[in-house]
C-alpha cells in the first residue's frame, strides 16, 4: 500500500540508473552498519561507484543542451497579468513562436521573460487559430538568443526530447522548467475539441506537458526545435500530464512561417471534398463541392485518393494530416483513381473557414466527422473574458496597426515593403501613360500584337482579335476563351506597375508558397479589385516579379501568367517571354520582340 | 516496515552484495539509440487495437491487446469492451479482423481473443523465450492505444519509464479497487490510461514483462497508480485457454471468509450475472410470492441503497446483504425508470453461525 501510494503519479525521470544509485547511496548512509561493511570491503565513496561512462556522458549532454536551450525559452505573461504560457525565440530580431490560445487572452502587447532575468515587451505578429500557432515579436534587442529550427520529419518514435516552458506559471524568475521524455507517436491527428483548433500531423510525446507549457518548445535531444507543445489528452485525471502530450510539428509551422510574418489571421485549407474509408480500406471521395477546383479538374464522388501532396493516402486520418499542415491557397498535387485509371492534377486549396469564423478566434464548429469521447482540452486555456488590456507601451505603440482580417497590419506593411523593394530596378512605370504595344510571335509560331491602354486591352493573334473594354461598367471577360481572362489579367499587370497602391481595393502581403506547387518558394502579394483577385509572385532574393494568377470571378479557373527573362526597352525592363496557362493547360507562350509606348488616342 | 528492528550486519552485507550483483548484471551496456528503435518497431508490430462495447458515459469502447500466437490469438484485458458480439481487432498493419472471446480469467483481468480469419501468420510473442522479469530501477517501455490516439495502421503510443516496485497490488475497498490482487509491476510512467489496458510493458531491449492493467485511482487521495500484471502470472492461463484446457480459477475472494448470513435468493431476488468488475446491481428476476415479490420489486430495478448504504455493484450488494442482522427490516432503494422507489422487506430470523464469530 505504502509503495503504491508513494509511487503513484510520479513522473518520468528517464534516469533510472542514476536514480537507482542515488537511492541506494542515500539508504546506505542512513544505516551505519552498512557504512562499516562498505568501508571494510574497501568500497569507495559515491564518486567511485561504477557508473557507466555512457550514462554520465548522456547526463552531461542533457545538462549542456538544456542550459544552452534555456536562453531561447520565453515565459509569456499577458499585460493584464492574468494567465500566460510559454514561447520560443526563433530569430535574433525577436520573433518567437507560441500557441494562439496563449496569445488569445493576452491582447496585442505582452510581457515576456527570458532566463537572463529580463522582462521584455512583445507585440503580436500573426496568428493561426486553426493550427493553434501565434508569432510574436520581442522588442528592445536585435541580438536575442534563439533556437535553431530542426526537421521534425527526422524524428522517430522513441527519440528523446526536451520540453521547456513555464508549466503552472512557475517561472516567476523566468527560468524555464525542463522535462525530458520520448516521442510516443508521430503523424497524430487530433480532432477539434469544441473549437476550430485542430492538431494535424502532430508529435505525441510522453515528455511531461502541463498547463503553462503551452506554446513552449519541444527540442530534439541535440537541441533542434522540433515542435510547439500545445495540447494533451486529459480525461478524468484533471488538467495535468497524463502521459500524452502533443506538439505542433515545426515542419508544419515552417509552411506557415511567412504567412504568420504577414501579420494576418491565417487559415488552413480544404480540398472542397470529404473522404471516407471504403470497406476494402481504400480512401474514397464521399462528398465534393461542385464549385471546387477539384470538381473542375474531374474529381468525383467514389474516386479513390491515391496520393496527396506526394504522400500516399491509406487512412482518413492520414488524409487529414496531409491536408492540415498546409496554408489555404497552396497548390498541391493530387492523384486519384477511377475504374483503374490514374489521374494526376494540381489543385489550389480552398479556405477551411470563413473569415468570420476565424475572427471569432475559434467558435465551435461541429463537423460531421467529429468523434465523441476522448475529450481533449488545451493545457492552458486563457480566460474567455477580454483581458484588462493595459495601455500599450508608449515607446512601441506604433508597432501595432489594427485592420480587419489582420492580427497586426504593421507587419504586413513591413513585408510589403520588403517584397516590392526589387520593383524599382525595373524602371519607373508610373509615368508611362499611353498604350503599351507588345509585338512578337508565340512559341507555336503565330505573330501577335498585345496592346495595353487605359481605355482597353486588345490582342490580335491567329487571325483573331480580342478586346477587353475597361470602362467603369465593363465586366471582365474570359478572353481569349478558356484563358481565364487573359486580357483582364494583363490589365491588372499594367495597373500593378503604374499605380498599384491607388488602384487596388486591397493590396497586401500574403506569405510564401512554392511557385506552381513544386517550384521555389516565392513571396506572394494579393490584390483585389471588385471580384478580381490576383496573386503576385516574387523571387525571394531579387524581389523580381515572376508572374501572377488572376481570377476574374469566384470559383472560376485562374489565368496564370509567368514571365521569363528580361529585355530592355526605353530604359525599362520588360519580360522576354509571357507564358499563359489556365485550367491545367497551356494557352500560349508569347515571346516579346518589341515594346512600344504610343500616346493613347482618346475615343 | 519502518519500525522493524535492524537485522544483523552480515545479513545486510549479503543483501547489499546481492543488490550490487543485480545492478551490474542488469545494467544496460550503453545508451544505445539503435536498439530502442528496433525494440519499438518489433513490439508495436505485435500490438493490436481492440474495439468493442462502450462509448457511453465515459466508458471507452477501445482497448489494447498483444498477439500471443501467429495463428491469431490475442491476449487483452478483461473489461466491458469485450462485452459485445461486434468485437474488432485492428492489426498493426491496419487490417481489421473480427474476433471472439475464447476464454477469460476475470481474476487476472485476462481475456484471450481468437481472430476470425484464416492464414494470418502474425508476428507473435513467444511466451517461453521472450519473457523477462524485472525489479525496481529497470527501464521499461509501455505500448498501448491509450486515448485511441492511433487508428488503422498507425503505431500505438510508446511511453518510457522505470519499474518503481514489484509488489502485491494491495487493494482495499474505498482506496484502490481492482479485480487483480496479485503481484504487479508499478511503473513511474503514466501507462494506465483509457484504452491502455491490454497493452504491454517491455524492457528497453524488448523482453515482455507484463500486461498493462486498468486505470486505478485512489478513492481518497485521487492519485492514480500505473501497474502491469506480470506475464509469469498470465502465461499459464493464456496457453491453457488457447489449448482449450482452461478452467477459470475458483473465486476465493473475500466473500469466502466474510460474513454471508443472507443471500439475495433468500429474498427471492435474482441479480443479473456478475460479469463486470463492477456490475450494476440490476434485478434480473423476482421469484413469485417471495418477499421481494410481496414488496413489489420488479425485474430491471436497479438497487441503489441497502439500509441507507450506497450499492455500487452486484458484489457489494451481496456483501452488504450478507452482513445484515437477522430479524428486523431490510430497506432497499431501487431506481425504476426515472423514479427512486423505497421498499421494505422483512428479514427472517436466523441462528448465528460459526462463521460469524470469525469476524
Amino acid at each position: 500500500m505504502s509503495v503504491v501510494n508513494r509511487m503513484s503519479r510520479m513522473n518520468q525521470s528517464g534516469q533510472g540508473i542514476v536514480k537507482r544509485f542515488e537511492q541506494r547511496d542515500g539508504s546506505c548512509c542512513r544505516s551505519w552498519p552498512i557504512a562499516v561493511v562498505l568501508l571494510v570491503l574497501g568500497a569507495l565513496p559515491r564518486s567511485g561507484w561504477a557508473i557507466d561512462p555512457a550514462v554520465l556522458a548522456a547526463e552531461a549532454k542533457r545538462v549542456e543542451v538544456s542550459s544552452r536551450l534555456a536562453t531561447s525559452v520565453v515565459a509569456i505573461f499577458s499585460r493584464g497579468g492574468r494567465g500566460g504560457g510559454s514561447g520560443v525565440l526563433i530569430s535574433s530580431d525577436g520573433y518567437a513562436l507560441t500557441n494562439f490560445h496563449v496569445t488569445r487572452g493576452a491582447g496585442t502587447f505582452m510581457k515576456c521573460g527570458l532566463n537572463d532575468g529580463q522582462l521584455y515587451d512583445a507585440v503580436i505578429v500573426g496568428i493561426d487559430p486553426t493550427g493553434d500557432v501565434a508569432l510574436i515579436k520581442l522588442l528592445g534587442r536585435d541580438n536575442f538568443p534563439h533556437a535553431t529550427l530542426g526537421d521534425s520529419d527526422t524524428l522517430r518514435v522513441g527519440d528523446w526530447t526536451f520540453a521547456m516552458g513555464n508549466p503552472f506559471l512557475l517561472a516567476t524568475d523566468f527560468q524555464p522548467t525542463v522535462t525530458y521524455g520520448i516521442v510516443s507517436g508521430l503523424h497524430r491527428y487530433q480532432y477539434p475539441a469544441g473549437t476550430i483548433l485542430e492538431y494535424t500531423d502532430c508529435i505525441q510525446i510522453d515528455t511531461s506537458i502541463n498547463p503553462g507549457n503551452s506554446g513552449g518548445p519541444l527540442f530534439s535531444s541535440d537541441g533542434q526545435l522540433m515542435g510547439i507543445n500545445g495540447r494533451g489528452s486529459f480525461e478524468k485525471r484533471g488538467r495535468v500530464n497524463s502521459g500524452a502530450g502533443y506538439a505542433i510539428s515545426i515542419n508544419q509551422i515552417k509552411l506557415f512561417m511567412d504567412h504568420l510574418r504577414s501579420g494576418r489571421v491565417v487559415d488552413h485549407a480544404t480540398l472542397g471534398a470529404t473522404v471516407a474509408t471504403r470497406e476494402d480500406g481504400a480512401v474514397v471521395v464521399d462528398g465534393i463541392l461542385d464549385a471546387s477546383e477539384a470538381f473542375r479538374r474531374g474529381l468525383r464522388e467514389g474516386d479513390e485518393i491515391v496520393s496527396f501532396a506526394g504522400r500516399s493516402v491509406r487512412s482518413v486520418n492520414q488524409f487529414k494530416n496531409i491536408l492540415g499542415i498546409y496554408p489555404k491557397g497552396w497548390k498541391l498535387p493530387l492523384v486519384f483513381r477511377r475504374d483503374g485509371v490514374r489521374t494526376e492534377t494540381l489543385l489550389r486549396l480552398r479556405a477551411l473557414h470563413r473569415a468570420s469564423e476565424l475572427a471569432g478566434g475559434g467558435k465551435p464548429k461541429p463537423k460531421p466527422g467529429d468523434k465523441p469521447g476522448g475529450k481533449k482540452k488545451r493545457p492552458n486555456q486563457p480566460s474567455r473574458r477580454r483581458p484588462a488590456v493595459a495601455k500599450p507601451p508608449e515607446k512601441y505603440k506604433h508597432l501595432y496597426v489594427k485592420k480587419s482580417g489582420f492580427s497586426n497590419y504593421y507587419f504586413n506593411q513591413l513585408e510589403q515593403k520588403r517584397t516590392l523593394s526589387g520593383m524599382s530596378r525595373l524602371g519607373d512605370f508610373a509615368a508611362v501613360t499611353g498604350a503599351w504595344v507588345f509585338l512578337g510571335t508565340t512559341a507555336a509560331g503565330d505573330a501577335y500584337q498585345l496592346t495595353l491602354a487605359d481605355s482597353g486591352v486588345g490582342l490580335s493573334w491567329k487571325q483573331q482579335a480580342y478586346f477587353q473594354e475597361l470602362s467603369k461598367s465593363a465586366e471582365p471577360l474570359d478572353e481569349p476563351k478558356s484563358s481565364g481572362g487573359l486580357l483582364y489579367a494583363m490589365h491588372m499587370w499594367r495597373s500593378f506597375l503604374m499605380q498599384r497602391e491607388r488602384v487596388f481595393g486591397e493590396f497586401y502581403y500574403l506569405g510564401s508558397e512554392p511557385l506552381d506547387g513544386s517550384g521555389a518558394r516565392v513571396d506572394v502579394m494579393v490584390s483585389e479589385l471588385g471580384n478580381v483577385r490576383c496573386r503576385w509572385y516574387f523571387d525571394r532574393k531579387r524581389g523580381q516579379l515572376l508572374g501572377w494568377d488572376c481570377r476574374i470571378e469566384e470559383e472560376t479557373d485562374e489565368c496564370e501568367v509567368r514571365f521569363g527573362g528580361e529585355i530592355d526597352s526605353g530604359g525599362r525592363r520588360w519580360p522576354k517571354t509571357i507564358t499563359v496557362r489556365s485550367a491545367g493547360g497551356l494557352v500560349a507562350k508569347f515571346a516579346v520582340e518589341t515594346v512600344t509606348i504610343r500616346p493613347e488616342v482618346s475615343k | 516496515m519502518t519500525s522493524r528492528t535492524i537485522p544483523p550486519a552480515w545479513k545486510l552485507m549479503v543483501i547489499v552484495l546481492l543488490q550490487w550483483a543485480v545492478v551490474f548484471v542488469s545494467r544496460p551496456s550503453s545508451v544505445s539509440a539503435q536498439s530502442i528503435h528496433s525494440t519499438i518497431s518489433r513490439v508495436s508490430r505485435r500490438t493490436v487495437k481492440v474495439f468493442g462495447a462502450g462509448g457511453i458515459r465515459r466508458l471507452h469502447s477501445y482497448s489494447t491487446g498483444f498477439v500471443v500466437s501467429s495463428r491469431g490469438h490475442v491476449a487483452t484485458i478483461w473489461s466491458h469492451v469485450l462485452d459485445t458480439e461486434e468485437l474488432t481487432v485492428v492489426l498493426s498493419d491496419g487490417r481489421k479482423v473480427r474476433a471472439k472471446v475464447l476464454g477469460a480469467e476475470p481474476q487476472l483481468d485476462l481475456a484471450v481473443l481468437e481472430l476470425e480469419a484464416e492464414n494470418l501468420d502474425l508476428p507473435a510473442w513467444d511466451l517461453e523465450a521472450e519473457v523477462s522479469d524485472a525489479g525496481p530501477g529497470t527501464r521499461v517501455l509501455g505500448f498501448s492505444n491509450m486515448f485511441r490516439v492511433a487508428t488503422g495502421d498507425e503505431m500505438v503510443s510508446v511511453l518510457h519509464g522505470v519499474v518503481a516496485a514489484k509488489a502485491p497490488l494491495a487493494t482495499r475497498r474505498g482506496a484502490f479497487e481492482t479485480s487483480y490482487e496479485g503481484t504487479a509491476f508499478i511503473v513511474d510512467a503514466v501507462t494506465n490510461n483509457p484504452g491502455a489496458g491490454g497493452g504491454v510493458l517491455t524492457t528497453r531491449s524488448g523482453r515482455l514483462l507484463g500486461m498493462i492493467g486498468k486505470e486505478l485511482r485512489h478513492a481518497e487521495s485521487n492519485t492514480w497508480v500505473n501497474y502491469a500484471v506480470p506475464i509469469s502470472e498470465l502465461k499459464g492461463p493464456i496457453q491453457e485457454i488457447i489449448a482449450g484446457k482452461y478452467r477459470a480459477r475458483q473465486r476465493e475472494p473475500d466473500e469466502a471468509d466474510s460474513v454471508a448470513r443472507f443471500t439475495p435468493l433468500e429474498f427471492g431476488i435474482v441479480l443479473v450475472p456478475d460479469v463486470l468488475f463492477r456490475t450494476p446491481a440490476f434485478i434480473d428476476r423476482v421469484q413469485p410470492s417471495s418477499a421481494a415479490a410481496v414488496a413489489g420489486l420488479r425485474p430491471d430495478d436497479l438497487v441503489l441503497f441497502i439500509n441507507g448504504d450506497l450499492v455500487q455493484s452486484c458484489r457489494v450488494f451481496k456483501q452488504r446483504l450478507g452482513r445484515i442482522e437477522s430479524g428486523g427490516v431490510l430497506k432497499l432503494t431501487v431506481r425504476r425508470g426515472d423514479k427512486l422507489v423505497p421498499v421494505e422487506l422483512p428479514v427472517p430470523a436466523k441462528p448465528a453461525t460459526e462463521k460469524d464469530e470469525t469476524r
